[in-house]
């Protein structure tokens, strides 16, 4: 045991590593929530424009594109959609730019089918009631339909993040020092492989542990309120 | 109030509705009966355009709604719409309900709103549920929370999709009966149901629709005591 500890010291503290790894953790953090907020908003757009185009016509060219979209983003492996973010399209971004950008992008074609399916979930009896009050669309939509709907998203939400949180250990592809790539940079100049693994490996699973608390909680807080 | 011409409604090749024409009064409390698939509940979701037509055309006060530019939420906050499986707001408490489509579509304070709604609440016997969530209430119960909620817009009309086709039994009597002195009150209704007794008792027209045609309109005693076709005959000989 003390001979670990002391391996520990040579491996992280005596050569400054200890600070590396935690700015590849604040990498990664950075990452996960970014790329989360932009999955969201336009997971959440994809959405909406998916299913307000069923009784809408002009929305049909929107929904064709959405389509594509999903379809596209969710047949491209995430590291290949970073690699080409990195080099082609935003050939002049920073890592951490571009990682949020690919990651979030990546991300909201699946939050698009999550949320779309949550909206399918809520029964049509709710939309004709709202609709039949003289609730325009939107109004059904945003009173109505979401709040329920909501109850079927946001676990999912949670499963996306924690997915999310474990995608971005590939953002080193991109010169992005996250805790992964930390960890993989400490092995390589330390001759040390198990301790820095090891040390990520845990890292990423008390995260993970956290989020999924956090989820339960809100989960429970969501049946509060129902008296179904 | 409204006149419904030449209605035709098609899903695929079958037609629902093979152009229905009727025109519906002030004060009127009509009834449509009819064998299921005959195009009733269809008939009646047209009128306020949950479901869409395919010909013909629906004048509500003055209004064509099946034009293209008619500002369909604005006329819909005047026809007030009964759904069978109630279709109450979970998420919402009792008066959530009820107020939640006044304050946003009226200009009132939620003072206002949540005195009228208590008031409709009380009249229909559930002051006490105000604050209950539809979960926890009866299907009767939910079913009159629902016909207050349609009220709470202060509709000129009123649409019932068979409002008690999904209660129980001893429930039917409770949601008939709210009905009933809604149109004692003079509210114009027009009611899709299997209750021959209502219908018979309360409506001042029935109207029997078999495969997406009316194929006999007239008084409750036209209908129930003179039937003229042969089809109405063996329908009510099974229905009464």
């Amino acid at each position: 045991m003390n001979s670990w500890i002391l391996k520990l010291q040579e491996t992280f503290i005596e050569t400054g590593y200890d600070q590396l790894m935690l700015k590849g953790l604040k990498n990664t953090v950075i990452l996960t929530l970014g790329a989360l907020c932009i999955g969201v908003f336009l997971g959440m757009l994809i959405a909406i424009i998916k299913n307000f185009s069923e009784g809408v016509p002009v929305l049909k060219p929107f929904a064709v594109f959405c389509d594509i979209y999903v379809t596209v983003i969710r047949g491209v492996p995430v590291v290949v959609l970073l690699l080409i973010f990195y080099f082609v399209i935003l050939a002049s971004a920073d890592g951490i730019t571009v990682g949020i950008l690919a990651f979030g992008i990546n991300s909201s074609a699946y939050v698009a089918e999550l949320i779309r399916s949550g909206l399918n979930a809520v029964d049509h009896g709710q939309t004709e009631a709202g609709r039949s009050l003289g609730l325009s669309r939107f109004q059904t939509m945003r009173r109505i339909v979401l709040p329920q709907a909501m109850r079927y998203i946001l676990p999912a939400i949670g499963n996306e993040m924690i997915a999310l949180l474990k995608e971005t250990s590939v953002a080193g592809y991109v010169a992005v020092i996250d805790l992964t790539r930390a960890g993989n940079l400490v092995r390589n100049n330390t001759y040390d492989a198990i301790n820095p693994l090891l040390i990520v490996a845990v890292t990423y699973l008390i995260m993970v542990i956290l989020l999924t608390q956090l989820l339960k909680l809100i989960e429970g807080r969501l049946r509060k309120h129902d008296h179904r | 109030m409204i006149t419904v011409k030449n209605l035709k409604k098609h899903f695929g090749g079958a037609d629902v509705l093979a152009g229905i024409d009727v025109t519906i009064n002030k004060g009127d409390v009509i009834c449509v009966i009819g064998p299921s698939g005959s195009g009733k509940s269809t008939f009646l979701r047209c009128l306020n355009l949950l479901e869409t037509p395919t010909g013909g055309s629906i004048i509500f006060e003055g209004n064509e709604l099946t034009g293209k530019k008619v500002n369909l939420n604005l006329h819909r906050q005047k026809m007030g719409m009964v759904f069978q499986q109630f279709n109450l707001f979970p998420h919402m408490s009792v008066l959530d309900n009820l107020t939640c489509a006044p304050l946003m579509l009226k200009k009132c304070s939620r003072a206002q709103a949540e005195q009228k709604a208590m008031e409709l609440l009380g009249r229909v016997g559930l002051a006490d549920r105000a604050r209950d969530y539809p979960g926890q209430l009866s299907g009767g119960q939910k079913q009159r929370v629902a016909i207050v909620r349609a009220l709470c817009m202060e509709p000129d009309v009123m649409l019932f999709d068979e409002p008690t086709s999904a209660l129980d039994p001893e429930m039917v009597g409770e949601v008939l009966d709210v009905m009933k002195r809604l149109a004692q009150e003079g509210m114009t209704m027009v009611v899709v149901t299997h209750e021959m007794g209502f219908a018979r008792e309360v409506s001042n027209r029935v109207l029997f629709l078999d495969e997406g045609v009316i194929l006999e309109e007239g008084t409750p005693e036209q209908i129930f005591s003179n039937p003229r076709s042969e089809r109405l005959r063996s329908f009510l000989a099974k229905v009464l």
